[in-house]
């Protein structure tokens, strides 16, 4: 639950947004916000999650502060979105990570390149870090093939327990009341909406930039978001190779899994980087301090794990390939640790949101 | 500098644009500091547009001679003819126009849908088509000047040699080549109000910016500019009276009176208030309130009426019955008691309520009637809001020609002084109101005034 106070000052600002509604065709927020009377915690939690943040109608408002009416509403959803990503997440202790995003990640990042390079060197020698290993089986000679997917497995399914019951608990509060908004038709609307990020567009001026709208920060996210989908494959096509054709890694660098897996490491860079760039630029006024943190600890380890994947491949037949492999899986290790715990749980209750909002507007 | 351009809302922005891409060198000197800036523009939303065929902005199509036909009813007659009819032939460009300078338009909003074929909406209202606009003027090279007030003109013979502004408590001259006055009406001086309207224009919410003072527009009177319109001339809604005294905009207006009655600080019920259809039953309850002692009126209704209206920024005032709903609003309950008796008692029994047409809800037997949706207040909880006027714009300004030049008291055009926007409207819009024509004439008069200004310079 918010404080009554946060959502007191939510239905205030949005009373203003749901008599004035000149802002509408910038996202799905404010149509949502027409349907609603009054603003509730349910309300609160839903709209937050519906917000891309695109910041047009804090530009497009006549009412933001100095104005006596104070309204800001990217900076209340802003607000809103870390703390459902918190309300939401469990064991509530690591739910705690959720505050200092930035020690957090960066601590855990940290600690996992340290254990991972240290179960290297005790485990498989010193040497290991220091030789130079090629052909087939190379990478295993480092870390064994059961270090490296134990773990991976168990890392992600604990991270999808999290998600799935942060989801079902997301949910069930944003229902108010009006029944069930899962269905095939909200659902296929909802991916549609979010594959194309229809709500980075500012109904066609895009997000913000250091000045005015730009279709930037909508192409950087398509990035991000590709490249992350791309190492996912390449990953795939990596297990069929080995397991199912049986050949060994490291694989040529027109390979598949290789091919694939640095276009979506070097998409991951740059987008994460014009991401970076564009919040470094961008007016703070129209955010959070605490969702800003989130999201530059987020995007920093994007950054760590994208580049340390390139380093290895560029570096993998040298001396150097141990030691880069242990970096790259302590903080491949790091992202799965913390993605309950940080700006990737923004996939999951948004994408409710968009559930929701689709059938809002099916049925309105 | 070749041209200066007094203002800074729809008017002189798409003045300088048209200047400056003229060829002329271009500063816009505006009074408000940049966060506020804009003039009324702000505050706006859509601009009526006459054409033949659907396009990017509207929807159908909208002939010329029907936005005549429009602009001559709301005016009774009362337009300057060549110049209204120069506005709705120019109108008919203003879309692609306006998209060049990097406006977006939008689908028009639900509860506006009845205007989706005579107005484009802009993408954001106002705010955002006065910062592309600025953007735009940026990028072509006009330099903007804030927190310039332009107090004066020197003159020598019709022709204007320099504008005399106000900067950070300086007053200075700034030489040019021609003048644009493009800075609003006078709404915001409610002394100057007063002159009119006397201590009732205390009582007034302006619903625009604070810095149309009308400093412009009193220096052209100065100069010798021929005046124009009814100086108690308004656009005057009812608004919350809990609205800020400047700049609460569109969110203070009250659109409940056709749902209930209105009554005044006597508990006493003033006029139809089912009279006539949305934009044109909500014009008129401002001049209404205006005139009324302490400029209070109250809009009262029920349960029933409860979504049926957009909602105000502030929550109507609650109680449990009309006695109670009368001490909340500090009405006598007796009068308002009996008001809503009498009210109750005098529907015509078996109406069917439809609030987007002229229904068969209506009164029979009072002095002042209710010709639609009257619908008994019966149904607790009973509500209230307290009203004032609140203004729009004002209907004064000066003469101009088909080229936006001002024209002086014995008839004569200026030699480089243009004018565009509220400042001239009257021109054209000399009363009544219709929604979104005020933005097309700025377009359009701020685009001629800028060429004008720009051809003059040149010659």
């Amino acid at each position: 639950m918010f404080e009554p106070d946060f959502t007191a000052e939510a239905d205030r600002q949005l009373s203003v947004c749901n008599a004035c509604r000149y802002c509408e065709g910038f996202c799905a927020v404010f149509g949502a916000v027409e349907l609603r009377a009054a603003i509730g915690d349910g309300d609160v939690a839903y709209l937050a999650n519906l917000c891309h943040d695109c910041r047009m109608c804090f530009d497009a408002c006549m009412f933001t502060p100095p104005h006596e009416f104070a309204v800001n509403i990217p900076a209340l959803m802003a607000e809103a979105r870390v703390q459902t990503y918190e309300r939401y997440s469990r064991p509530r202790v690591l739910a705690g990570l959720f505050r200092t995003p930035g020690w957090a990640i960066g601590g855990v990042t940290l600690a996992c390149i340290v254990v991972v390079t240290l179960l290297v060197a005790f485990g498989m020698g010193t040497t290991a870090l220091e030789t130079v290993q090629v052909g087939p089986g190379a990478f295993y000679r480092v870390v064994p093939y059961l270090a490296m997917v134990v773990p991976a497995v168990v890392l992600g399914a604990f991270g999808i327990l999290v998600l799935v019951y942060g989801a079902r608990s997301y949910a069930n509060d944003i229902r108010s009341g009006d029944g069930r908004f899962v269905s095939l038709r909200s659902v296929s609307t909802a991916i549609r909406d979010a594959i194309t990020l229809v709500y980075l567009k500012g109904g066609g001026e895009g997000c913000y930039d250091v000045k005015r709208g730009s279709p930037w920060r909508r192409f950087f996210h398509m990035l991000v978001f590709w490249g992350v989908l791309a190492d996912f494959s390449a990953t795939i096509c990596a297990a069929i190779a080995q397991d199912l054709l049986g050949y060994l890694p490291p694989y040529p660098l027109w390979s598949i899994p290789v091919a694939l897996g640095t276009l979506g490491g070097v998409a991951i860079v740059v987008g994460a980087a014009g991401l970076i760039a564009l919040k470094v630029r961008s007016d703070a006024k129209p955010t959070s301090a605490r969702m800003i943190a989130m999201d530059y600890a987020f995007l920093a380890m994007l950054e760590t794990v994208a580049l340390t994947g390139l380093a290895l491949l560029a570096f993998r037949s040298t001396a150097a390939m141990g030691s880069l492999l242990a970096i790259h899986l302590g903080s491949l290790a790091a992202l799965f640790i913390t993605a309950p715990y940080g700006k990737f749980v923004h996939i999951v209750y948004r994408s409710i949101a968009l559930v929701k909002n689709a059938a809002e507007q099916n049925g309105a | 500098m070749d041209v200066a351009v007094c203002g800074g809302g729809n008017a002189a922005l798409c003045a300088a644009i048209a200047a400056r891409r003229a060829g002329a060198s271009v500063v816009l000197l505006e009074r408000a500091p940049a966060y506020v800036r804009g003039g009324n523009t702000r505050h706006t939303r859509d601009i009526r547009l006459a054409h033949d065929e659907p396009n990017a902005a509207a929807t159908g199509s909208y002939a010329e001679e029907e936005l005549l036909d429009d602009l001559l009813r709301v005016t009774a007659g009362e337009t300057n003819r060549p110049l209204a009819e120069l506005t709705i032939r120019e109108s008919k460009s203003l879309a692609s126009w306006m998209s060049e300078q990097g406006v977006h338009w939008q689908k028009p909003l639900k509860g506006t849908l009845h205007l989706a074929r005579t107005n484009g909406f802009f993408l954001g209202g106002g705010k955002n088509l006065v910062n592309t606009y600025y953007d735009t003027v940026e990028r072509l090279g006009v330099r903007v000047v804030y927190e310039t007030s332009v107090v004066g003109f020197e003159l020598r013979e019709r022709a204007v040699q320099a504008v005399v502004y106000e900067r950070a408590g300086a007053v200075e001259r700034l030489r040019c080549g021609a003048v644009i006055v493009a800075a609003g009406g006078f709404e915001a001086d409610v002394d100057w109000l007063k002159e009119y309207w006397g201590d009732a224009a205390g009582q007034f919410r302006i619903r625009g910016t604070p810095y149309n003072t009308g400093l412009a527009l009193k220096a052209l009177y100065e100069a010798g500019a021929k005046r124009i319109g009814d100086p108690r001339g308004l656009h005057c809604i009812a608004v919350d009276a809990r609205a800020p005294k400047f700049d609460g905009g569109i969110v203070t207006r009250i659109d409940a009176i056709p749902f209930g009655i209105a009554v005044g600080a006597d508990g006493a019920r003033f006029y139809d208030e089912g009279e006539d259809l949305w934009p044109k039953r909500y014009a008129i309850w401002g001049k209404l309130i205006a005139e009324l002692p302490g400029q209070a009126a109250y809009a009262i209704f029920d349960r029933k009426s409860i979504g049926g209206f957009i909602p105000s920024v502030y929550r109507p005032l609650c109680a449990q019955s009309i006695e109670e709903l009368a001490l909340v609003l500090d009405l006598e309950p007796g009068a308002l008691v009996r008001t809503v008796t009498a009210f109750n008692d005098a529907i015509r029994p078996g109406g069917t309520f439809q609030p987007g047409s002229l229904d068969d809800c209506r009164t029979e037997g009072l002095a002042i009637p209710k010709s639609h949706w009257a619908r008994p207040i019966d149904t607790p909880p009973y509500y209230g809001y307290p009203l004032r006027p609140g203004v729009t714009f004002t209907y004064l300004g000066v003469e101009v020609d088909a080229g936006a030049r001002v024209i002086d008291a014995d008839g004569r055009g200026f030699d480089n002084v243009f004018a565009a926007g509220e400042c001239m409207a009257g021109n054209i819009l000399s009363r009544g109101y219709l929604a979104g024509f005020g933005l097309t004439i700025g377009t359009v008069f701020g685009r001629i005034a800028g060429e004008s200004a720009a051809a003059h310079v040149r010659a």
